[in-house]
């Protein structure tokens, strides 16, 4: 026999319990509803060229990503990520280099002694390094360890050059923080989630660079 | 050949000067002569799909393993390996992300904003505990929540707070919860997650400002122990009220209570309640009295707060990012003399017309009048059912702990000197 306060306490588990089934039952269906369909945008562009929607689709976790074209490169990706230094870096896409000997992504403005001495480099740490490879193409790559996310050679780049530096979130090193702490102080919105299939939005001369198999599985 | 390239260069350098585009081909691919090859682009993966799985798994087999701790073995010491074991996952190595406390906010923003995207993972985190609160108590704060379990660390002289000054506290993480929700609901921003104060020692670093709360709190809780769980988590809001109305609880004695008061001061969270036995009763006309001032009482406090809540919209919303850039917008003197914000300068480059951020601003303004009105009248109303509850006493024979302050850590069980001949009380 129940008494009534037991009564009434099966009662109330009865219907909290309800109600949370009723909740899991809106939420998941909510997560399996993600896609392209309910405006879950990949950057700025829900369906890019060669978004392979099938992949994104299979993905049941998202990632943040940095859009590119939306970035003013305040600066704020060096100093407002949880990790030291930032997990946004940047990133060389080969295939938009001109291989300039006067690069604006290597060189502060105004120089004409183009050598590799650090008062003639935009980065303040040097993570740029500049080879040469034939006449008069020279090689940038950069050295992601040393990399702050600062953005001044993408600025650079951007301003004089083809734009082939672009600042990226490495997934290597993101926490992917619920609430990430450089989105939520980008002032020009650049940082979205977006499924964990297809975390890169890499430009390259208005087309997006898709992941090289090789690289991307090691 | 060099010189051209490099006078060429600087022609083109003057020209786009004060171009700033995006991906534009100004210099053509080279073509090189050398047996140079291009490099590929290094696009370093996330973190594997599977591992979100093991997650889930190992969030549920710690739930499991705490509450056969906690019910079944009545070990103290196990669960404080337990919670151990779990600080050591979800907080060193997980580094605290995404814990069930911050899954308030996702699960708020997916059911408010439908293009946000909740994973399973997530979905999982929260549901869980609340499942295993409302059959067994809060087993999930006692040995899984990383939060707790460094709390408990610290909590070496424990005082008690008396239960006046408990329920003044304990009012703070149902403002928390609210705001919480509100600013998700609204797509403002995460505040469980902005002041976290644990996850800095997860990740060994934080800003100055949480370092100094981190501190704090760390510090305040050698006396008052667990001051996060108490006093500001606000999924330990969603926990006591569901706790209160689980189907199995932790209890102190495995059998009779002799009332030997021992237990009396082995809780360092005041969450025993002490026998209220029929030695003074309230006669049945104050009774009556008291019940119909809070059936008059709570209604009054619930439009008090929505109407404040309402009043207190704007400022609310002040730290919605659309709201502030449609101020900044608005008022350029605010500005004047200092650097252009660069919320500005991406406006700018952004090219929206000003009229559609107003439009989207005042959406927002809206939503935080509504909203404001619903938080205020629910932290009327909890204040109210807080005033009731301690109006209304409840008669309790013996040494009990309180099913929704109880954190089921374990210790009083270790005072009790009874032991069970056979199985705990149903």
């Amino acid at each position: 026999m129940l008494n009534r306060r037991d009564f009434i306490q099966t009662l109330v588990r009865g219907s909290i319990l309800a109600g949370l089934t009723l909740l899991t039952g809106a939420l998941v269906y909510r997560s399996r509803k993600g896609g392209c369909e309910s405006g879950f945008a990949c950057g700025s562009c829900p369906k890019s060229d060669g978004c392979n929607l099938a992949e994104a689709k299979a993905f049941r976790q998202t990632v943040w990503q940095l859009d590119p074209a939306k970035c003013i490169q305040c600066g704020r990706c060096a100093t407002n990520c949880v990790m030291s230094p930032s997990a946004v870096k940047c990133f060389h896409v080969y295939a938009m280099c001109g291989y300039c000997d006067l690069c604006g992504g290597y060189f502060k403005p105004e120089t004409k002694d183009l050598t590799t001495a650090a008062e003639h480099q935009l980065c303040p740490t040097n993570a740029i390094k500049r080879k040469f490879v034939e006449d008069p193409f020279f090689e940038y790559s950069i050295d992601k360890p040393l990399c702050i996310g600062c953005g001044k050679c993408v600025k650079g780049c951007g301003a004089f050059g083809n734009g082939s530096l672009q600042l990226q979130i490495d997934h290597h090193l993101c926490q992917n923080c619920n609430e990430c702490s450089i989105a939520r102080s980008c002032p020009s919105e650049a940082f979205s989630r977006v499924p964990a299939g297809k975390p890169y939005l890499l430009k390259s001369f208005g087309k997006e660079l898709l992941p090289d198999k090789k690289t991307t599985s090691g | 050949m060099k010189e051209r390239m490099k006078k060429l260069c600087w022609i083109l350098l003057f020209t786009l000067v004060v171009v700033n585009g995006f991906a534009v081909q100004r210099f053509p691919k080279p073509e090189f002569e050398t047996a140079y090859l291009q490099p590929q682009t290094h696009q370093p993966p996330p973190r594997a799909e599977l591992l979100a799985v093991t997650d889930v798994v190992v969030l549920f087999l710690a739930l499991a393993v705490t509450t056969w701790l906690v019910l079944k073995r009545r070990s103290r010491m196990g669960v404080f390996f337990m919670s151990l074991a779990s600080l050591a996952y979800f907080g060193f190595y997980r580094q605290g992300c995404v814990c069930s406390i911050g899954a308030i906010q996702n699960v708020t923003l997916a059911l408010f904003d439908h293009s946000f995207f909740i994973p399973l993972t997530v979905i999982a985190f929260f549901i869980l505990p609340l499942i295993f609160t409302l059959f067994f108590g809060r087993t999930f704060c006692a040995g899984v929540c990383p939060f707790g379990a460094l709390q408990d660390l610290v909590a070496f002289r424990p005082v008690k707070l008396g239960s006046r000054l408990n329920a003044v506290l304990g009012m703070i993480p149902y403002v928390y919860l609210g705001l919480a929700v509100l600013y998700a609901a609204t797509g403002t921003d995460f505040i469980i997650c902005r002041y976290d104060p644990f996850v800095g020692i997860f990740r060994f670093g934080a800003s100055f400002g949480m370092f100094i709360f981190t501190g704090t709190l760390l510090l305040s809780g050698i006396f008052i122990a667990r001051p996060y769980c108490r006093f500001l988590c606000p999924y330990g809001v969603l926990l006591n009220r569901t706790s209160r109305f689980s189907r199995k609880h932790l209890t102190i004695t495995p059998a009779a209570c002799i009332q030997c008061r021992l237990c009396e001061n082995s809780c360092p969270y005041d969450a025993i309640d002490i026998p209220v036995t029929g030695k003074n009763p309230m006669d049945k006309q104050r009774r009556m009295r008291n019940l119909i001032f809070i059936i008059l009482l709570v209604p009054v406090l619930v439009g008090i707060g929505g109407w404040t809540g309402a009043r207190l919209h704007e400022t609310l919303a002040g730290v919605n990012p659309k709201v502030r850039l449609a101020s900044l917008v608005m008022h350029p003197e605010s500005y004047a003399g200092m650097a252009e914000p660069f919320e500005i300068t991406a406006f700018r480059s952004a090219g929206k017309p000003v009229a559609q951020l107003y439009a989207e601003a005042s959406s927002v303004l809206g939503q935080f009048y509504t909203g404001g009105w619903i938080l205020g009248g629910f932290l009327g109303l909890v204040f109210g059912l807080v005033i009731a509850g301690r109006m209304l006493a409840r008669y309790n024979p013996d040494y009990v702990p309180n099913k929704g302050n109880c954190f089921s850590c374990g210790r009083c069980v270790d005072y009790c000197p009874v032991k069970a001949t056979t199985n705990p009380p149903s």
